[in-house]
């Protein structure tokens, strides 16, 4: 592998193209959109941007009062697996029993709605349970936007969604629904500005991870429940019995060292085994020897791998839950660790292609604080690179509807709607399509599709908004740094509400 | 240890010779498409070829997959060596049809196992991953360009245009959304207010062109796997339509119960294969569709029924003018020694000399010529004889 190659980078040439005059930023419009979600129809544009932006270091609420009742995950999910997997026991016996076979859940007629035939074929009190998870997961969306809408530190929840991305999990796992609003809640709020070492251990071991990426049924090929079982010798073909390595990997690939940050196989497999014993709370037959752990997840020694460990060229003896804890913590302070990080800040604040000396600086800060968070956001606010003029990003479509809703002042909207928003803008929270996240890169969203959809997204918000003032609004919201092309279509529309809508899709509020 | 000739010989229907022992006459490059389409099918998240493509013939198959052997028994064959999943209903007709072959044991050249790397170095066409910016396939319309009155239309049929099809090359994305329309009037001021802006200008006249294009098409959305192969075909089947297309379908990494996760994606594969062919109509004459994976799986199933990260899988390639019925594979073997790295499918066949020769037979390209635009730096030569001339 080539040195140090910058991971997801993917600008296109001609996205390189010298920009117009006309497109440049002044430090108030940079504070306002590079750095946060943009101006909120309620304040006016800050007099001293950078101070603007050190407050909020300050200001910041990692726990507010509309996220309060949900910092503690309901121990709903290992009764939802545990009623699946009966379920599916249940179906393999009335399978095997009928000769027709089944239509459950899967491959119904093309209908109005096909959520809802499919849900017609299950029984009810799984489909009950089903509800009450759409419900749940449709609060806490609703909950996020509305603290990033709402909030006086949207640099910090900007923040929060980045963290959440490196971290991401997403709802395509059962039970996963109860536990990816709290995984951000609790294990990526406290930490953005505390230590990355808390932060990995919390968001790694939360249930929502070890749900999303298979590690809460992993188990040690030679932990007393195997061999115990093995002894009996009823095991039943189709139930999980041993190593799963897909979590182990992402920690490594995608959390900490990086994809070129010198792992083996052998590493992966390693901690792996480290990770074994690591599963939700309320599931199994061995539910009942769990251990409760800080992270929300339960920790059962009886199917934790036993042994010593051996990552990257270092020996871990034997520790049962600590032993991971231990792994993760040398891995959040490695070399690499600080460069994979230092690289996806930087592109996420300076652009596809970040300047290599601000990516040294953060790496150096990094390494010389032990992953401190704060120092790094303190270090992007003094960073010449993040202050260019030029737009560095074409806005992901979370960002953009974040934007465009604090622009507008609008109130709170009905979870159901913004739900819908998300949606066909393409970036619903935690459902990403991988486990690396939402691509951090213009070229994966300014496409021609994207365009149309804002386009139709802007004219549905303004005209549900007022929409006086309207060109006195963009100049708020883009102090010092609105176009002439815009400014002249702002003047020229037909009415209000259209120059709205031609102001949330402007070049201005498209790119930060 | 038999020759690589006696391995092959194994295979049901007519055998891959040699590469280059099939090869078509050098023809001039860019000769014109005629009306030629090609749809890339991306399977994102490592596809298990195995189970796509069971090879029930291997003695070492039993071993490794136990359980989920059932599910091929009934299931349509390839010669008595390998049978198709059973919910490949349609692709398997296509087979039998001669319509479509199968590529087995094939990889692109990486060789760790991070899905992101191997998408990346597969929608790129580099020879690592992040070495190259813009993809195979917008090389592959930039190639057709070169020299053509206006260029080709390419069109992902994604809400993102995905990385195999950006570039230079002028391409476009759509999907059916929710949204009501905006108003013609709206549409028209964008217009202007995007007319000096160096990048959203031309995004905005293809939008609005391939909006125009996809009217009515009364979806919501691509999650009805039918529909959406009914919708690339709506796009693609026409003379003024898209000529290279590309759709990706997630819900392959099948780490744990794989075998009721596999059955989910592969039914949804088969559905858009099928309605994309019955879709294409007249046009399915002069269609190919090939359909690939960033890597294989691991040959043993994991502790939880699942399989992990591997190297090599199979690809499917389909179209009026394919030389199907087929599976073309070097087969490696199964047995412990003959795994790669003791754990996957050995890669025997490249993937990348499928695609770019694939391409150039049936878009009438130089593959040589289409070999070194799309994959620079390959050794390994462009497959021949997949497409009628």
């Amino acid at each position: 592998m080539p040195d140090a190659p910058l991971l997801f980078s993917g600008t296109l040439t001609h996205a390189c193209d010298p920009l117009p005059h006309e497109r440049r930023m002044s430090r108030p419009s940079i504070a306002l959109s590079r750095f946060g979600y943009g101006l909120s129809a309620h304040d006016s544009p800050p007099a001293d941007p950078r101070r603007y932006l050190l407050g909020q270091l300050d200001a910041y609420d990692p726990a507010p009062p509309a996220i309060a009742g949900r910092m503690r995950s309901r121990g709903e999910t290992g009764a939802m697996v545990e009623l699946v997997r009966s379920l599916r026991q249940d179906r393999r016996a009335a399978l095997a029993m009928a000769d027709t076979p089944s239509t459950m859940g899967a491959q119904s007629a093309p209908s109005e709605d096909p959520r809802a035939a499919a849900l017609e074929g299950l029984p009810p009190e799984y489909r009950s349970k089903l509800d009450e998870a759409r419900q749940v997961l449709l609060g806490d969306i609703s909950a996020r936007v509305g603290l990033a809408v709402s909030s006086p530190t949207p640099m910090i929840e900007r923040l929060v969604h980045f963290w959440s991305n490196h971290f991401s999990v997403s709802v395509g796992k059962v039970g996963t629904q109860f536990e990816v609003g709290p995984h951000e809640f609790t294990a990526i709020r406290p930490h953005v500005l505390g230590r990355f070492s808390d932060m990995l251990k919390a968001a790694v071991l939360h249930p929502a991870m070890l749900l999303y990426l298979d590690q809460f049924q992993s188990i040690g090929p030679n932990a007393p429940f195997t061999q115990r079982r093995g002894r009996r010798g009823g095991d039943q073909p189709e139930r999980p019995r041993g190593l799963n390595e897909n979590l182990a990997r992402e920690v490594l690939e995608l959390h900490t060292l990086g994809v070129d940050g010198g792992y083996s196989q052998s590493d992966v497999t390693e901690l792996a085994r480290a990770l074994t014993g690591w599963t939700v709370p309320g599931i199994g037959r061995v539910g009942r020897f769990a251990e409760d752990q800080p992270s929300g997840a339960a920790f059962v020694a009886l199917v934790h791998e036993p042994g010593a460990r051996r990552v990257l060229g270092r020996s871990y003896p034997a520790g049962q839950a600590g032993q991971a804890l231990t792994i993760l913590d040398d891995l959040a302070r490695h070399p690499a660790t600080a460069r994979h990080i230092a690289t996806k800040l930087a592109r996420h604040f300076a652009g596809d292609t970040p300047p290599p000396a601000l990516t040294a600086r953060l790496e150096a800060d990094f390494l010389r604080t032990g992953g401190d968070l704060a120092s790094l956001t303190r270090t992007l606010i003094d960073a010449p690179e993040v202050w260019t003029p030029e737009p560095v990003k074409f806005r992901a479509p979370f960002e953009w509807l974040i934007g465009a809703l604090r622009l507008t002042g609008v109130g709170k909207l009905p979870p159901q709607r913004i739900l819908g928003a998300l949606n066909e803008l393409g970036q619903m929270p935690w459902r990403a399509p991988s486990p690396a996240g939402y691509d951090d890169v213009a070229a994966s969203w300014a496409g021609p599709d994207a365009l149309v959809r804002r386009v139709e997204m802007a004219e549905r918000i303004a005209a549900n908004v007022p929409s006086d003032d309207v060109l006195a609004r963009a100049e708020a919201a883009f102090p010092g740094a609105l176009g002439d092309a815009t400014r002249t279509q702002l003047q020229r529309a037909e009415s209000g509400s259209q120059a709205l809508a031609l102001l949330l899709v402007s070049p201005e509020m498209m790119r930060r | 240890m038999k020759t690589a000739l006696d391995r092959r010989s194994l295979l049901a229907g007519s055998l891959m010779l040699g590469a280059g022992s099939l090869a078509l006459p050098r023809l001039a490059f860019a000769q014109g498409t005629g009306s030629r389409n090609l749809l890339f099918v991306l399977l994102r998240g490592a596809a298990d070829g195995m189970a796509m493509l069971a090879p029930v013939g291997d003695p070492g198959l039993a071993a490794l997959r136990g359980a989920s052997l059932a599910d091929y028994e009934g299931a349509p064959r390839l010669g008595s060596f390998f049978a198709v999943h059973p919910a490949l209903a349609e692709v398997a007709a296509a087979t039998q049809s001669g319509e479509a072959l199968f590529v087995h044991a094939t990889a692109t050249v990486y060789r760790e196992r991070s899905h992101f790397d191997a998408q990346n170095l597969l929608e790129t066409g580099g020879t690592a991953p992040y070495s190259i910016k813009d993809g195979w396939l917008n090389r592959l319309a930039a190639l057709l360009n070169e020299g053509a009155p206006a260029p080709l239309r390419a069109l992902a049929i994604a809400q993102a245009v995905p990385l195999a099809l950006r570039g230079d090359a002028p391409v476009s994305n759509y999907a059916p959304s929710a949204l009501p329309a905006a108003s013609e009037d709206l549409l028209a001021r964008v217009s202007q207010l995007y007319a000096a802006d160096s990048e959203f200008g031309p995004l905005w006249a293809r939008a609005l062109e391939t909006k125009a294009m996809a009217q009515d098409d009364g979806l919501k959305n691509l999650r009805d796997a039918r529909a959406a192969g009914e919708l690339a075909a709506s796009l693609m089947r026409d003379a003024g339509g898209a000529r290279i297309g590309m759709i990706e379908l997630g819900g392959w990494d099948t780490h744990a119960n794989q075998r009721g996760a596999f059955a989910r994606s592969a039914r949804g594969l088969d559905a858009l294969l099928g309605a994309y062919k019955s879709g294409m109509g007249a046009a399915w004459a002069d269609t190919l569709v090939v359909v690939a994976t960033e890597f294989g799986r691991t040959a043993r199933l994991n502790g939880t029924v699942g399989t992990d990260h591997g190297t090599a899988s199979a690809a499917l390639v389909m179209g009026g003018r394919v030389r199907g019925g087929r599976v073309i594979a070097d087969w490696p073997g199964l047995a412990d020694r003959q795994l790669f790295e003791g754990r996957d499918l050995a890669p025997t066949t490249s993937l990348e000399s499928l695609l770019a020769g694939a391409a150039a037979e049936h878009m009438r390209l130089d593959p040589e010529l289409a070999m070194t635009r799309l994959f620079p730096g390959r050794s390994a030569v462009p497959l021949a004889g997949i497409v009628r001339s």
